[in-house]
């Protein structure tokens, strides 16, 4: 019989919190880079203010997608490395639900390297970031970057170049989600009518990559 | 039997060597339709003539990558290598037409926008498209396992159609775009937009239908032959150094 989808889920990602919890590899991994990112990011296109309003919404969402990445492939590579990827196989779960359940942690992860970049960059940057329709837009991006993050993650620690392949295979099919959520973004922060048709797009493109991750999640960790 | 004659090419079907002269003669036919035929535009001059390689090659790649969809969901269904060599074709094969829309697409910007490239949204998921495949590539190589890559490709092959769909349907989204559109209303702000007069339509559809289904699939028909030699010529590579 199987464990019930919404238990499997429930156990994978808190397993991931708590190993996160007493280890703090991953975050910390990701937050330093993210600081890094937005320092090297106001030293390399010296902002001032006009440039800075024109360029926020970018810095913003290049830093969170590197984040995202670097989480990810520590992510899978420790399944994957300490054989819990099979064990997990063997187990009687649904594929489906290994994948939301990773993909939950994952999402988790960044959505906190989010909590801590919008505050610190409305204070560095001399703009409000701390706005509830932003909030959302980080929430929904955060979202789709993970869900197919997660699943081309599971496919690249299987390769030999490993790490190295994880931005490649990404980066084109997540710009989707990149475009959207910079425009929203930028409208938010502009105060663009136009911000809503952006979020709107932006949430379509990760329920049917959602869906899509979920449907073929099963191939990609066959044996 | 003997290594040599195990690697023996296998004969061209007879169908495959009609195709190949027909794209051939077709592609010499269009391109006479096109820069002989097709009466000079008065605004843009000879570089409008572009559009009948420049319009068909983004679907000749449309039906290529759209093969390598089905090759995909079909290899996934079936686990049959079949499929994964018909996904791969369409990959290169869809490739190169892609690149063939960029730059013709650039060439023809030149002297109508005055710029080889611009972030026009259209451009930019086209460019998107070209990339998304190039890694599909890349992301093949990576990986030795024969069931893996097939899964696995096939997996990124679907994702990767997302792009195709963007790129023909963002006008329909981004209405913002400056890219014209010939068959039907263009968008408010397009630039270099020209009339589709019966001299346009005469040299465009052939071009279109030849670009659509006959080219890509005589192209990627020769590729899976290749792709076949490849691996017969791993297999005698084998046997010859177990011997």
């Amino acid at each position: 019989m199987k464990t019930p989808v919404f238990e499997t889920v429930l156990a994978i990602a808190s397993k991931d919190l708590r190993a996160e919890l007493r280890s703090r590899e991953l975050l910390s991994l990701m937050a330093i880079f993210a600081l890094l990112s937005i320092l090297v990011f106001s030293f390399a296109l010296e902002l001032d203010r006009l440039a800075r309003e024109e360029a926020v919404s970018g810095v913003l969402w290049v830093t969170l997608i590197f984040a995202s990445l670097l989480g990810l492939n520590r992510s899978l590579a420790q399944e994957y490395d300490q054989g819990n990827l099979d064990a997990l196989l063997l187990a009687p779960v649904s594929r489906s639900a290994i994948f939301v359940g990773k993909f939950l942690g994952n999402a988790l992860f960044t959505w906190l390297v989010g909590v801590l970049l919008l505050p610190l960059m409305t204070a560095l940057y001399g703009m409000n970031l701390l706005d509830g329709r932003l909030i959302l837009t980080a929430l929904a991006g955060i979202f789709g970057l993970c869900a197919i993050g997660t699943l081309l993650a599971t496919m690249t620690v299987q390769t030999r170049a490993r790490e190295a392949l994880l931005p490649i295979a990404m980066l084109p099919v997540a710009l989707p989600f990149l475009l959207t959520a910079v425009r929203a973004t930028t409208g938010i922060l502009t105060g663009a009518a136009e911000w809503q048709v952006w979020f709107q797009l932006l949430l379509g493109i990760a329920v049917i990559y959602l869906v899509l991750c979920l449907l073929l999640y099963g191939y990609v960790v066959e044996e | 039997m003997t290594l040599a004659t195990e690697f023996e090419a296998r004969p061209m079907p007879r169908l495959l060597r009609i195709l190949t002269i027909l794209t051939v003669l077709g592609f010499a036919g269009t391109l006479v339709l096109g820069l002989v035929a097709a009466g000079t535009d008065i605004q843009q001059g000879a570089v409008q003539r572009l559009f009948y390689i420049h319009m068909p090659s983004f679907f000749g790649a449309f039906t290529a990558f759209g093969l390598t969809l089905l090759g995909g969901i079909m290899a996934l269904a079936h686990k049959n290598e079949k499929w994964d060599k018909i996904a791969l074709a369409g990959v290169e094969v869809g490739l190169a037409f892609a690149l063939i829309n960029l730059l013709t697409g650039s060439i023809w910007a030149r002297p109508i926008w005055n710029t080889w490239w611009t972030w026009d949204p259209r451009l930019t998921s086209a460019a998107v498209m070209c990339l998304t495949y190039a890694a599909y590539l890349m992301l093949r190589a990576g990986i030795e396992d024969a069931d893996r890559r097939r899964n696995f490709m096939s997996v990124y092959g679907i994702f990767a159609f997302v792009t195709v769909l963007i790129t023909l349907f963002i006008i329909r989204i981004v209405p913002e775009t400056i890219h014209p559109v010939i068959v039907g209303a263009s968008p408010q702000n397009a630039q270099g937009s020209f009339e589709a007069t019966s001299g346009v339509v005469m040299a465009l559809v052939p071009s279109l239908l030849l670009w659509l289904t006959v080219m890509p699939i005589t192209l990627m028909w020769h590729r899976y032959r290749l792709e076949e030699r490849l691996e017969s010529l791993n297999r005698v590579k084998l046997k010859a150094l177990s011997d």
